[in-house]
């Protein structure tokens, strides 16, 4: 079979950088009307391969083809100008412009000295018809959904020529139901002759939306392999260099005295609208209660209210009997919740504080590490190591910043923290939020450990997966609502599904919006 | 032995403190941005037809040209450790005290009145009283625009400036009210001799200067040492995390500023006692409020870097009065070599690049 010459041919890039070598001799190929899958750990060197694709970095060694014919970028312009695009998982987009604005920027039809706007908006509804990415070109950008902003990047990709489409964790932003459109985009794309790299750790998806995966660990390519007859578990078992346990196995829960009951809870979002209508439900010593939903539909405020850090309306929180809500997080803290937050770099950590600092932050006004008015650095440190040896956090010191690990360390950091807080409640919201398979096995694995010490865990998850592998009770919010509970027997990802997007609730109501 | 093992614990905190320190945005930038700052102002002297390295030999001069310049240089220098200290302490909260000057003010303002009105108590007894009235002025002037920052969320910013010229104000109307005023002089009567800092050598050098060097120890362990420190830290870094960590927030926003409060009137205070003996008129601000938020870009909001940096602006302000008489060259320049440095030190990216070009000229040739 003689193969036609690929698209893009990358040949032995090399790219090292202080301490480490972030590619070491990786070869690519990606062919016309593919989708090309890249595989790897956070921190493998996926990015760092594509940054130089993109050419933002210059390879220390190694060539870059295309057509055939090497070239060299000194920037992403000349990347661009060889049909090369790419769609960064945040967004550069304009918020105040609007989705034709954002498209043309950089590269705007023009009537003598001024803009020629009707120009540049028929352009862009061609474009949008040719490709079926619907968008509003007079919506502003700060308006739009998050998935409609995507699509504006892939236009704006487009407008400049792209052959081929560099997409970076696109599915890391986007609901289930959105990720779905954008795969239905991608297949529509090849069809018209563009090829795609998508840059995921994510085994469904890949094997899912790609035809080809190229898996790379340690900054070394490990292989290149047809998604057709891969499984989960073989490409697990490359990425991460070790066999991987991809479902946990647990054993019936065996629940017993409430230890968070929820009654009538009310309370306002950021901007004072109602986020939560009268929640009610109970979480029991030794089972982990999941609570499922789109994100924005309460779970957020939820998690906040019971840890304190936002104020309910009405309602009580009991925590082994005591009422808590409405208490400071200290308190809440001391009434025996422990909470693993969404967003680890807002909540979770002070990226600037050293780990040992980080790692004391719920006992640091406490003996032994606060003896008076001083912090004991000695008695942290140790402690700070016997934890990180313990949770297996990968950092060259407990006096390294934050800041410098990786987000699945950062992680380790948080859940080391918070079990080791010895709670009765222990609220994990997104605890693998953009984590590699890896991390993600040694979280479960200790939220299962947690509950079988007895523990009541409250678990969020925007992940159905997530979700329906750990929990034993299922709880759906919608609309700041409980609209239903399933046991994890009956639980489907389908019966999930509807009740996530209010279906069962509201009949057809949902539809007509 | 307790000595022995004392000394490897010791050894660890410095190591630790060596290798924890970030060096090249600490100690290389801020040098680096010394020089450059130094070559440009240079540049100016140029244009006018002068000699740079005459400028140069007379900022070397005056602070190393005798020991009275020397000493005056440290007199100089005194009262911005205070200030700088004071915008340093509030800026690790995330705070931008720029009321220091006020708080100065009210620092040598209310010492000076405890000196004169208090005038019948012993002398210690009377310099300790004095020291802590201007401390608790200073430290008062700043709750307010704290209060509302915390509680309110009115911006420091803003609120400190107005409290800046209130304190101007307030100065002026106490020193030429009749309470107060010595007949025949645009400033109060003097402050009793009993209760005065001594100088030496008769320089603005006092010793002050060991209560200023108290006060940067005294931060540094607060900072980084103590449950407080922590507290404030993490609010300055991560106010949403400090809130998770059961840290009352607005609580710690008002103790920072209070305490930054403190340290410029401590400041002032000293002036007063230690160089000035009585409070005059002011004609604007004493500018060494204003200079502190300089004093503490430079030295990175880090109080052994503020100290250092201070010595530096004490040495211009000193070499400004010398310039133009051993040179010709306008004092002016000083001003723009200041304003280079500064330059330099906000846009720490450009020394970056500077350095990095240099490094990497260095190794081709």
């Amino acid at each position: 079979m003689s193969t036609p010459v690929p698209f893009v041919e990358m040949r032995g890039i090399v790219k090292r950088f202080p301490g480490v070598v972030a590619n070491d001799n990786i070869d690519l190929d990606i062919h016309r009307g593919e989708i090309h899958a890249l595989l790897g750990e956070n921190g493998a060197g996926k990015s760092t391969l594509m940054n130089i694709l993109y050419g933002l970095y210059k390879p220390d060694a190694g060539e870059i083809r295309i057509d055939g014919q090497v070239v060299h970028f000194s920037g992403p312009n000349m990347a661009i100008r060889h049909g090369i695009g790419m769609v960064h998982q945040h967004f550069m987009l304009v918020e105040p412009f609007t989705v034709a604005e954002n498209i043309i920027l950089g590269n705007e039809p023009r009537q003598g000295m001024k803009l020629d706007r009707r120009q540049a908006i028929a352009k862009v509804e061609e474009l949008s018809k040719k490709y079926n990415l619907h968008v509003d070109p007079h919506a502003r950008i700060a308006d739009i959904s998050v998935g409609m902003q995507q699509r504006v990047e892939i236009l704006k990709a487009l407008y400049r020529g792209a052959e081929l489409l560099i997409l970076d964790e696109p599915t890391a932003v986007l609901t289930p139901q959105e990720a779905d459109e954008l795969i239905v985009t991608m297949r529509q794309l090849v069809a018209a002759g563009k090829s795609i790299i998508f840059i995921s750790h994510k085994l469904k998806e890949v094997l899912r939306s790609c035809d080809k995966v190229t898996v790379i660990r340690r900054g070394k390519k490990i292989t290149t392999l047809p998604t057709a007859g891969a499984s989960m578990n073989e490409l697990a078992a490359l990425m991460v260099g070790r066999d991987v346990q991809l479902t946990v196995s647990k054993t019936p829960a065996t629940p017993g005295d409430p230890v968070l009951k929820v009654e009538n809870l009310q309370a306002l979002n950021n901007r004072g609208l109602p986020a939560l209508r009268d929640v009610s439900f109970t979480v029991r010593a030794g089972e982990i209660v999941g609570i499922a939903g789109v994100e924005g539909n309460g779970q957020t405020e939820l998690v906040e209210c019971i840890s304190g850090l936002r104020s309910a309306t009405s309602g009580r929180i009991e925590v082994n009997g005591q009422q808590v809500a409405n208490l400071p997080p200290r308190q809440v803290q001391e009434a025996g919740v422990a909470h693993i937050p969404q967003d680890r770099q807002k909540h979770g950590l002070v990226l600037d504080f050293t780990v040992a600092e980080n790692i004391i932050m719920r006992k640091y006004f406490q003996p032994p590490f606060c003896q008076g008015l001083f912090i004991h650095q000695r008695v942290t440190d140790e402690y700070a190591d016997k934890l990180v040896a313990k949770y297996d956090v990968r950092t060259p010191s407990v006096q390294t910043l934050a800041r410098s690990l990786s987000g699945g360390n950062q992680q380790k950091v948080i859940v080391a923290r918070e079990i080791e807080q010895n709670p009765d409640l222990l609220i994990a919201a997104q605890p693998t939020r953009g984590l590699d398979v890896g991390a993600i096995e040694f979280i479960h694995n200790q939220l299962l450990q947690q509950r079988d010490a007895g523990k009541a865990i409250l678990l969020v998850s925007l992940e159905l997966d997530e979700i329906m592998a750990l929990a034993d009770r299922i709880l759906v919010m919608y609309e700041g609502q409980i609209v239903g509970e399933l046991s994890d027997a009956e639980a489907t990802e389908e019966k999930i599904g509807l009740l996530m997007v209010g279906e069962q609730r509201k009949g057809g109501d949902t539809v007509a919006n | 032995m307790p000595t022995e093992r004392k000394k490897p614990e010791f050894w660890k905190m410095m190591k630790n403190f060596w290798q924890t320190t970030n060096w090249e945005s600490n100690l290389k930038v801020p040098l680096a941005a010394i020089g450059f700052g130094l070559l440009v102002g240079g540049v100016f002297v140029l244009t006018i037809g002068k000699n740079p390295i005459d400028v140069y030999l007379a900022i070397w001069k005056a602070m190393f040209g005798s020991p009275r310049a020397f000493l005056d240089v440290i007199g100089q220098a005194t009262p911005l450790v205070f200030t700088g200290l004071a915008v340093a302490f509030a800026f690790r909260t995330g705070m931008f005290n720029i009321g220091a000057e006020g708080q100065f003010t009210m620092g040598m303002l209310v010492a000076g009145i405890a000196g004169i009105k208090l005038h019948w108590l012993p002398g210690p007894v009377l310099m300790v009283v004095c020291l802590a009235a201007g401390t608790l002025a200073g430290g008062l002037w700043a709750a307010i625009p704290g209060w509302l920052k915390a509680k309110r969320g009115v911006h420091e910013v803003i609120n400190s400036i107005m409290m800046n010229y209130i304190a101007l104000y307030v100065t002026n109307t106490l020193v030429l009210s009749a309470w107060l005023r010595d007949p025949g002089y645009q400033a109060t009567y003097e402050v009793p001799r009993k209760a005065l800092i001594r100088n030496f050598m008769g320089t603005t050098a006092n010793w002050g200067i060991t209560l200023a060097v108290v006060a940067v120890i005294v931060v540094y362990f607060l900072l980084w040492r103590t449950k407080l420190g922590y507290e404030i830290r993490a609010t300055g870094h991560n106010p949403h995390a400090a809130q998770y960590a059961g840290i009352n927030v607005p609580k710690r926003l008002l103790g920072a500023f209070v305490v930054s409060g403190l340290l410029a009137g401590l400041g002032g205070a000293v002036q007063t006692l230690g160089v000035k003996r009585r409070v005059f008129q002011l004609f604007g601000f004493t500018g060494v409020g204003l200079d502190g938020i300089a004093v503490s870009l430079i030295g990175r909001n880090h109080p052994v870097g503020v100290a250092l940096a201070a010595l530096l602006y004490g040495t211009l302000y000193r070499a400004s009065a010398s310039i133009q008489l051993s040179t010709g060259v306008p004092k002016q320049v000083v001003g723009i070599i200041q304003a280079c440095i500064i330059f330099f030190i906000a846009a720490d990216e450009i020394v970056r690049y500077l350095l990095k070009r240099a490094a990497r000229k260095g190794e081709s040739a």
